[in-house]
């Protein structure tokens, strides 16, 4: 296998928008807003930075395609810009991009950053689109909430776990990130909810209520990285390095062959062994400090911590009953409230979770600052469905860890 | 000798209550209560003549191979299509394959009957294998007497150069240009005539002769005919007439006018074939039909018809599948009979890249899938390298269809976000038997009832329809294995 990332790239600033509703902002706002954090951050001019990458995944809604608007909106200097798409795991995808270019001596300090516009479709939800023309006629009439809430069906028939179990353990999961998204002044949503709320709330698709569904935001995302070597250079002490980036994409195996059973995720389960592999950590469970997991939906959360062998396969349920998920519990997880309540502006979302890991290993995530003091700390986000998707899983911790 | 060596029948599971009908529409025009009885037919949203054709077909075909076949003729009035030969559509659902004679019949009530009399003489004349068709979904506006009288459905046949199940024996049609009702180019509904006048003028005057003319021909008298076909819905025509030739009583067959109404231009051929699944070997049934003249049809069953009764659905059991709708405003929507508020997300652009139907025309409207032959491994849809990790042979998938495959539910939801015409939309992965498995939508399911392991079988539906363009767009469906009965 090859040497992997490990230790090889290191964190130089980062920066988030305040997500949300952003009724009053353009775009190309939220991405100087991100940018600007991150600038300050990292201590450097925009002309020191050779390249960039930058994520949107419904960019049709916004600023359409290519690198431009990036470029445009930073006035970058006729620098390389390439554009990146990968469903949800996009924002991944550009830190991906920027940290193999620091890696490969490419260039020196590189900007991934991530944006998305999706409060302008006139209605709640995901804006429905197109799915490629041959797609188009033959997919089902699938949904996000829908396509995920099919893993709820078929873990519950694999496990034997009653519906009300189930729907008690992510209804735990829900209120857990809206207790964690009130103590974060960026986060979309932050009003505290109870487990009553989540269970008397509308269906949105079967199980999948109202509360089971992350928002939709508007929001902005970025990561400038650099070497180690040069970020010391810089000033910078306390370094946060990148352990692991790998990702996982569905062949059609799950689609279309016999042997996934529809209440997991193949792909995190093989990009969470290689990401465990490049990072050194043999016991995830023990040595992971805290997760920032995608939570598009409670029951992605649910299986997703049984597929980063974190809790046992059919145990998550006890696992999420028990807190041991919870702000004050052994492994946090969405301690800055997730896509749940964070928010989900698509292109920025990976960079978001980077980011809160950041600030977490830094001691400068305020409120919502864990105490004990994090070492290693897990970013799994994810596009797709469950039946076809792309699992991206990035490890950061402290340099040398 | 010609006959038919095989029939299907499908009646849709909808029975729309005209109770509920009349409820909603009587305090507008009174004589309505009159209808206030039983109920009707209605297509779901994902149904129409097409789908119907191809259900009944598949019915008519289930234990036949589907090669050879000579010609498809599909008879209806309700095409989806004005330009795009509907028959074409039916035959690529049914995999006849490209070296067939294929031709709509339309245009009149009678060409259901009129399509058959050809098919019977193309069979003679030339020889078969023939698949013939007739399908009917009219639409009707709302508060007429015809949304309660007309009902969907559809009738097929198998015809060939043998007696098979029923003999052909005779067959004699005239042509009348008599207007009782008529559909102008471009217009939705019907305009029809005072029915006093339709009853006296029509029927009674028109059709006698050509019942005694039929019997004539097959040198038969009026007590050889055990079963007497005639789709009407006026009161007491079908009996004056069997009166006035000198039918039995006992031969007036039930025009189901309670059970599934007027099937239109295959009502004759849904009614020829209740009446195959309960006639003995030696009877006769005369099918006849009215519409700008008439056409009438002899025909005897025979030793092989009792074994056939046994394996088909046809219009009895099509008949007992099913599910009351007392819900008169979802038949309005589902037939676009009133402006409805379908949302945003209804309006994503659904045009249809025809150069990608036609490459993709197996898979899309045959379900044709691969199969690999280097390790078996059957898959949907079939692609340049194998799915099956240990295999991955690259151009080695043969045809593979799915549509006959049963499966089980692996997963499902009922979704209420995504657009659906009839919400929650059902959908989940499908797990076949015979191996491969497919995320696809679910039709013929009600909420509440989905569970992981329920048995599927794959029907021919819409996916959508292109409202800008009006293009219907067909797929296949997951549905339950004998769907429940509900009271």
């Amino acid at each position: 296998m090859a040497k992997g990332i490990r230790d090889k790239v290191a964190i130089l600033g980062m920066g988030c928008s305040k997500f949300g509703e952003r009724w009053d902002r353009e775009a190309d706002d939220l991405i100087v807003e991100a940018y600007e954090e991150a600038l300050k951050d990292a201590g450097i001019e925009t002309s020191q930075i050779d390249a960039a990458w930058f994520s949107t995944a419904i960019e049709e809604q916004h600023v359409g395609k290519s690198g431009v608007p990036l470029a445009m909106a930073l006035r970058l200097p006729y620098i390389p810009v390439t554009r990146v798409e990968n469903y949800c795991a996009s924002g991944s995808e550009a830190f991906r991009g920027a940290t193999y270019a620091v890696a490969s001596g490419a260039c020196d300090i590189a900007l991934a950053l991530g944006v998305e516009k999706l409060k302008d479709t006139g209605y709640g939800g995901l804006p429905q689109r197109g799915r490629g023309a041959l797609n188009s006629m033959f997919w089902a009439n699938v949904s996000a909430p829908g396509s995920f809430a099919q893993l709820a069906a078929a873990y519950r028939a694999k496990h034997g776990v009653s519906r009300d179990d189930l729907k008690k353990a992510m209804a735990h999961i829900s209120v857990k990130s809206h207790d964690n998204g009130a103590r974060n002044p960026k986060a979309h949503l932050q009003n505290k909810i109870t487990e009553e709320a989540v269970l008397k709330a509308p269906m949105v698709a079967e199980p999948l209520g109202l509360f089971d569904c992350c928002g939709v935001s508007d929001g902005s995302a970025c990561a400038i990285v650099t070497t180690p070597e040069i970020a010391r250079s810089l000033g910078k002490k306390d370094l946060i390095s990148v352990k692991a980036l790998q990702l996982a994409v569905s062949n059609g195996q799950e689609a279309q062959h016999n042997f996934w059973d529809g209440s997991y995720f193949a792909t995190a389960r093989a990009a969470a062994k290689r990401a465990y592999q490049e990072a050194g950590i043999e016991k995830p469970r023990e040595q992971l400090s805290l997760v920032e997991a995608h939570d598009c939906f409670s029951i992605t959360e649910l299986v997703t911590m049984e597929d980063l062998y974190i809790s046992p396969e059919g145990g998550a349920v006890k696992d999420v009953l028990d807190g041991f998920y919870d702000a004050d519990g052994k492994m946090p997880c969405q301690i800055d409230g997730g896509l749940k309540c964070f928010g989900h502006p698509i292109g920025a979302s990976g960079l978001r979770m980077i980011y809160e890991i950041y600030l977490q290993m830094l001691g400068r995530a305020g409120a919502r600052q864990r105490q004990q003091e994090p070492v290693r700390g897990l970013v799994h986000n994810l596009g797709g469905f469950p039946h076809q998707n792309v699992c991206s899983i990035a490890i950061v911790g402290k340099h040398g860890a | 000798m010609v006959g038919i060596a095989s029939f299907g029948g499908y009646i849709p599971r909808l029975r729309l209550s005209r109770k509920a009908v009349v409820e909603a529409n009587g305090w507008f025009n009174a004589s309505l209560r009159a209808y206030a009885r039983a109920e009707r037919a209605i297509c779901s949203w994902d149904e129409d003549s097409l789908t119907m054709a191809v259900d009944a077909a598949r019915d008519a075909l289930a234990d036949r191979r589907r090669d050879g076949f000579r010609a498809l003729y599909l008879a209806t009035t309700s095409a989806p299509f004005e330009d795009r030969q509907n028959a074409g559509i039916v035959a690529e659902a049914l995999r006849l394959g490209e070296d067939l004679s294929t031709m709509d019949v339309g245009a009149s009530q009678r060409a259901g009957t009129s399509g058959l009399i050809a098919a019977l003489d193309a069979v003679a004349a030339r020889g078969g294998p023939v698949l013939y068709i007739a399908a009917e979904k009219r639409r009707a506006a709302a508060a007429s007497p015809h949304e309660l009288l007309y009902g969907d459905g559809a009738a097929a046949f198998v015809l060939d150069r043998d007696d098979g199940v029923a003999k052909f024996i005779a067959s004699r049609s005239s042509s009348v240009d008599f207007v009782d009702h008529f559909k102008g180019k471009g217009r939705e509904f019907d305009y029809n005539w005072e029915e006093r006048w339709i009853r006296d003028e029509g029927y009674l005057k028109i059709v006698p002769p050509v019942l005694k003319g039929v019997l004539a021909e097959a040198k038969l008298t009026p007590g050889d005919i055990t079963h007497f076909c005639l789709p009407c819905t006026l009161p007491r025509v079908a009996q004056s007439l069997a009166r006035a030739v000198g039918f039995a009583e006992t031969s007036l067959r039930p025009n189901l006018d309670g059970q599934c109404g007027d099937t239109g231009t295959a009502h004759p051929l849904v009614m020829l074939v209740h009446a195959l699944q309960e006639a003995k070997p030696g009877e006769r049934i005369l099918v006849a039909s009215f519409g700008q003249g008439c056409d009438a049809l002899i025909f005897e069953a025979t030793a092989t018809l009792p074994a056939m009764q046994k394996t088909r659905q046809g219009v009895l059991g099509s008949l007992s599948r099913r599910k009351e709708e007392t819900n008169y405003a979802r038949y309005l929507a589902f037939n676009d009979l009133v402006k409805m508020e379908r949302g945003l997300r209804a309006e994503v652009d659904k045009q249809t890249q025809l150069s990608t139907l036609y490459r993709k025309k197996d898979m899309l409207l045959a379900l044709v899938g691969g199969k690999c032959e280097r390790c078996g491994t059957v898959q949907f849809p079939k692609s340049n390298i194998c799915v099956n990790p240990n295999c991955r042979a690259m151009h080695s998938q043969v045809d593979q269809p799915f549509s006959e495959f049963t499966g089980r539910v692996m997963s499902f939801t009922a979704d209420n976000l995504t657009y659906c015409p009839d919400p929650p939309a059902h959908y989940g992965m499908v797990q076949f038997a015979e191996g491969g498995r497919m995320m696809v939508d679910f039709t013929e399911v009600d909420p509440g009832r989905v569970e992981v392991g329920m048995p599927m079988r794959m029907v021919f539906r819409i996916k959508e329809v292109d409202p800008v363009r009006g293009f219907t767009k067909y797929f296949w469906k997951a549905a339950p294995i004998g769907a429940a009965k509900e009271s």
